[in-house]
């Protein structure tokens, strides 16, 4: 277990997704992660109205990370075991909806910055 | 700092997830690190299957200047963890399949025929084609020979007709044995699974085989209509107790029969009957569906040579070797590893893993004129599907004990998606950079 490395990490999950698919979804992360960060520091403040919005987007993006999950493991939710399992599901669901609210709000920062708001 | 060390472990096997879980099931010795050691001897590795190609690429990186030759006629590579999914209809064929070649590193030599002949006296390897090679170290790692032959009856071309698939024989026919269990679920009838009386690969795949057959009957309705019957070629369903006493325990929930002391004499695929010597002698169980498994034996070459043990598996020649070093116990600069090692477990992968490093260290300790400590302590590990989307990891050595890579986060004897996912999504990769000496 100790010697798990990133080099091995990364095969293993350009197996599991395709190169393609893979290294896709890793540009995307970061692009998006890049131009949320982008947004904060040029509004030099978060805007909780965009905030309430991305929090809405929460469920969306956790149950859209789960199904895609499962699909790409011929899998469902009646396969869960154990405790392990539902963590291991929890953590699917906790990356989608973290993930769907950054981006959420990032766009709505780049569609309407602080300026043009009322 | 034992308790820090313990959270960062649990931690890492966390954010790992399912891709770092599976990687660590197969996880043991990490790749090549230390500094080269310089030598002009010759090294030939008989083999290019999991052990031999991983041995090729991780000697390359250790020794400067060492002659390698690996010898292996077969141009494909195949990943055989791989079939039984190909035979659940999970995977295509071509899934197992890649090339020979495209896993070497540069600067070892591939001799793309068989050997035909080793003399470990005179220290050469005859090659099918007529060529004589001399070595200083050989490795025999050629793996298994199926003795399809040893099946009355039977013949490889049945395979995907009639109800009769065999999901060792390649992974073309592990997709014609899916197409078979396929038809069979969709209707019903009585399936019959057993296992050969011989050593073999993977122990546990004619058990999962088994329980995929039901949880397609179950999921397709005709559950009611099948018969689902295991014959044991033992008096266990698996070597290893604790985990007998569990597969017993699912295999008696899922409403399996199961047959002791049977072994697998003929198969009659016109009356569609599968006949089994028994203490009591020969008895009879009819099928609709089965998957032959035949005896496994050491490859011809290897058991000419005066290589295979005298007094063990006699008519199985697996190779004479210390079972924690893997060196021969006559032939000092001869090891095995894989399949054909003469040693009590551990003919899968994932022991192809933890015995390549142990045969790196050794080889290149004695070439340096020096000794080593590493030890292979029998791992070997099963990912035990149970049903489409659940497995139970089962790792375990020597002593039949139980070794889990992640006590008290994954239980070995649980049913349990995460375990699934290793086998699903994770393995293959970790496989592949055990083959570049990487994992």
């Amino acid at each position: 277990m100790e010697e798990l490395t990133f080099t091995t990490l990364i095969a293993v999950f350009e197996e599991m997704f395709g190169r393609w698919l893979f290294w896709g979804m890793v540009v995307a992360a970061v692009a998006v992660t890049l131009l949320y960060v982008y947004v904060l520091i040029r509004d030099h403040s978060v805007s909780w109205r965009k905030f309430l919005l991305a929090q809405l987007a929460m469920p969306v993006g956790a149950v859209a990370a789960v199904i895609f999950v499962f699909a790409v493991t011929d899998s469902g939710l009646g396969d869960m075991g154990g405790p392990i399992d539902v963590i291991v599901l929890l953590g699917v669901a906790a990356a989608g909806a973290v993930g769907a609210a950054i981006l959420v709000y990032t766009v709505q920062s780049l569609v309407a910055p602080p300026a043009r708001e009322t | 700092m034992t308790d820090s060390r313990d959270f960062t472990a649990s931690r890492r096997a966390f954010l790992g997830l399912a891709a770092g879980a599976g990687a660590l099931a197969l996880a043991g010795q990490g790749g090549p690190a230390r500094a080269q050691l310089r030598t002009n001897a010759h090294i030939v590795i008989l083999g290019a299957g999991a052990a031999g190609t991983a041995l090729a690429n991780r000697l390359a990186a250790r020794l400067e200047g060492a002659r390698i030759t690996i010898v292996d006629g077969r141009a494909q590579h195949w990943y055989q963890p791989g079939f039984t999914l190909i035979a659940a209809g999970l995977k295509p064929a071509d899934y197992s399949v890649s090339t020979t070649t495209e896993w070497l590193p540069d600067g070892v030599e591939l001799k793309p025929e068989y050997a035909a002949e080793i003399d470990p006296e005179a220290k050469t390897v005859g090659l099918a084609g007529g060529e004589t090679l001399s070595y200083d170290y050989l490795v025999v790692a050629p793996g298994l020979v199926l003795d399809w032959d040893a099946v009355e009856g039977f013949s490889l071309d049945m395979v995907g007709e009639n109800g009769i698939g065999a999901v060792y024989a390649g992974p073309d026919y592990a997709a014609k044995t899916w197409a078979a269990m396929d038809r069979f679920t969709d209707e019903g009838g009585e399936a019959v699974f057993f296992r050969p009386a011989t050593e073999m690969k993977c122990a546990g795949a004619p058990l999962k085989y088994t329980f995929l057959t039901d949880d397609y009957a179950r999921r397709k309705g005709t559950r009611g209509a099948t018969k689902i019957t295991y014959a044991a070629h033992s008096g266990s369903l698996f070597a290893v107790p604790i985990v007998n006493e569990k597969v017993r325990m699912l295999y008696d929930e899922r409403g399996f029969d199961v047959h002791y002391d049977h072994v697998l004499k003929s198969l009659d695929p016109g009356r569609k009957v599968l006949t089994f010597d028994t203490p009591e002698g020969a008895t009879e169980i009819p099928f609709d569906f089965t998957n032959v498994i035949p005896p496994m034996r050491a490859p011809e070459v290897v058991r000419q040579s005066g290589l295979s043990w005298a007094d063990r598996w006699v008519d199985q020649g697996w190779v004479e070797v210390d079972q924690h070093t893997l060196r021969h116990r006559r032939y000092p600069e001869v090891f095995a590893a894989g399949d054909v090692a003469g040693v009590p477990k551990g003919k899968t992968a994932a022991s192809v893993k933890w015995q390549v490093p142990v045969v790196e260290e050794h080889l290149v300790a004695q070439i340096a004129g020096d000794t080593t400590d590493a030890s292979y302590n029998g791992y070997t590990s099963c990912p035990l599907i149970t049903r489409v989307g659940r497995a139970m990891l089962i790792e375990f050595d020597y002593n039949n004990d139980l070794v889990p890579s992640f006590p008290g986060v994954i239980a070995p004897l649980q049913e349990l998606w995460i375990s699934w996912l290793m086998k699903e999504v994770a393995l293959k990769a970790t496989y592949n950079a055990m083959l570049r000496g990487m994992a």
